[in-house]
């Protein structure tokens, strides 16, 4: 049976982690690299790299971690941030990434998710929709997707465009909540169940997550496949053993024979 | 040992060579991982590892245009039987036809054809991504001393497209998602699995080693 995933996301910008993680044994708590090999360790499902990097002249630095961090992982990475092109999507995969994650670049023109995808295999290619609810009390709930952070809104409804990028060939969506993200109020269990419902390739539920319950939410209200958390693990508020475990006790099937790792 | 570890444009190979590192510490055999498409070290391999990521029309291409590649392989594995390791679309690629975008022709070194994953659960997403554990259909060196079933170790699959042998005996294990997905499947000295070994973890490490140990 497949099992839901967990999803640590290590935020990096300039090549560095720029949340450090709270992990006892790590001697540099801004080396993605070192945090990485931390979450292989503790049984993560994969690992999300994200890049937070300004400009797109660093991307050597990127392509460096994603490539050291492969070498040291025996676990999937997805990577985001800066996508532009069809060849970034290449830099990356050939660096050594599982996944690559589209987000703007995907929102200014569609046809890079199917140009990618045909390249690469669907599998390969994940879509990343930033959403935020439009909708007031009482109207039928509508989300929109929001680039640059959620500063700039679109005009584009999420679900369909959930419903576009997965024709056009994408492989799986991220979805984040920008109401939701920092807040660790749960997820927008509405949103993701919509767009969990209007898809048939997985979901990943982001943004919000503030206990262990909210992640058997994504899962069980929410219809995700996976859920991604940043801040809970990072900070040490929760490891990854104690997910899974809760999940697995709230009857969610769990992979729980990575937790050691393979040291 | 010398493992040669394909490289034709195909993904990235750097997390194969360092598990297969690992799982050369763990047979305590000493060796190398050679990496290169060059038909002399693939004539003088011990162990041969075909990886592949993408689509097979695309990983097919990049196969046929390395000057000598198909040939290299076709003698050091059919006609010197030396034991072989497809990953992903590596192990697809063993099929006699693909049909994903198309129909092209694979290697034919397994009799079938790969198709889209079609769960019978409409519910169940493609692609099937992430960790599922696997179920034997014919014992398999590769296998030994790993837990199989649903209490089992688990493998982590990424795609949505899969090989379907012609008849039974050529199916080593499958993974259940809606009913079975081929996970590995073999023929002589030839072993491929649609899972990523090299992702895998401690299954992953396990079966790599058995199958550095193989001696067909």
């Amino acid at each position: 049976m497949l099992k839901k995933r967990v999803i640590p996301c290590l935020d990096v910008k300039n090549g560095r982690v720029v949340k450090g993680i709270n992990f006892v044994d790590l001697a540099d708590v801004g080396d993605p690299v070192e945090s990485a090999k931390a979450y292989d360790a503790a049984g993560a499902d994969e690992l999300c790299f994200l890049d937070i990097t300004a400009s797109h002249e660093n991307r050597g630095t990127l392509l460096d971690v994603v490539r050291r961090t492969a070498e040291n992982c025996f676990m999937p990475v997805t990577v985001g941030g800066g996508v532009r092109e069809v060849e970034d999507v290449r830099a990356l995969m050939l660096a050594g990434a599982d996944k690559v994650s589209i987000n703007t670049a995907a929102v200014r023109d569609r046809s890079i998710v199917g140009r990618a995808a045909e390249k690469f295999g669907a599998q390969a290619i994940v879509v990343a929709i930033d959403a935020k609810k439009v909708s007031g009390d009482g109207q039928s709930p509508r989300w929109e997707i929001f680039t640059h952070g959620g500063r700039n809104p679109t005009g584009i409804d999420a679900i369909a465009y959930a419903r576009e990028v997965a024709d056009l060939g994408a492989g799986e969506i991220l979805l984040t909540s920008m109401d939701r993200d920092g807040t660790k109020a749960g997820f927008d269990l509405a949103l993701t169940r919509a767009v969990s419902d209007a898809v048939t390739i997985p979901v990943v539920a982001s943004g919000g997550v503030g206990t262990l319950d909210h992640l058997v939410e994504g899962i069980r209200e929410g219809g995700a496949s996976a859920v991604l958390a940043a801040s809970i693990f990072h900070y040490g508020t929760f490891s990854i053993a104690e997910a899974k475990r809760h999940m697995a006790e709230a009857g969610l099937p769990m992979r729980l024979d990575g937790l050691e790792g393979i040291g | 040992m010398r493992i040669a570890l394909i490289d034709y444009g195909a993904g990235n190979l750097h997390s194969a060579a360092k598990a297969l590192m690992r799982a050369l510490d763990e047979t305590g055999q000493r060796g190398e991982v050679i990496m290169g498409a060059d038909p002399e070290v693939i004539a003088k391999a011990d162990r041969i590892v075909l990886p592949g990521d993408g689509a097979f029309r695309d990983c097919r291409e990049n196969l046929a245009i390395v000057n000598g590649l198909e040939d290299a392989l076709d003698h050091a594995v059919r006609s010197k039987g030396r034991p072989f390791l497809g990953i992903c679309v590596g192990m697809q690629l063993l099929a006699t036809r693909g049909l994903e975008r198309g129909i092209t022709a694979g290697l034919g070194w397994i009799p079938g054809d790969v198709v889209p994953l079609q769960p019978a659960d409409p519910v169940l997403k493609v692609p099937h991504m992430g960790w599922n554990t696997l179920s034997m259909t014919s014992a398999h060196p590769v296998l030994e001393g790993i837990a199989l079933g649903p209490q089992g170790l688990h493998a982590y699959f990424l795609h949505s497209f899969h090989l379907i042998p012609e008849g039974t005996g050529n199916l080593i294990a499958t993974a259940g998602y809606g009913g079975p997905v081929s996970a590995i499947v073999g023929r002589d000295t030839v072993i491929g699995t649609q899972f990523h070994p090299e992702k895998s973890q401690v299954l992953g490490v396990k079966l790599l080693a058995n199958f550095l140990k193989w001696a067909p």
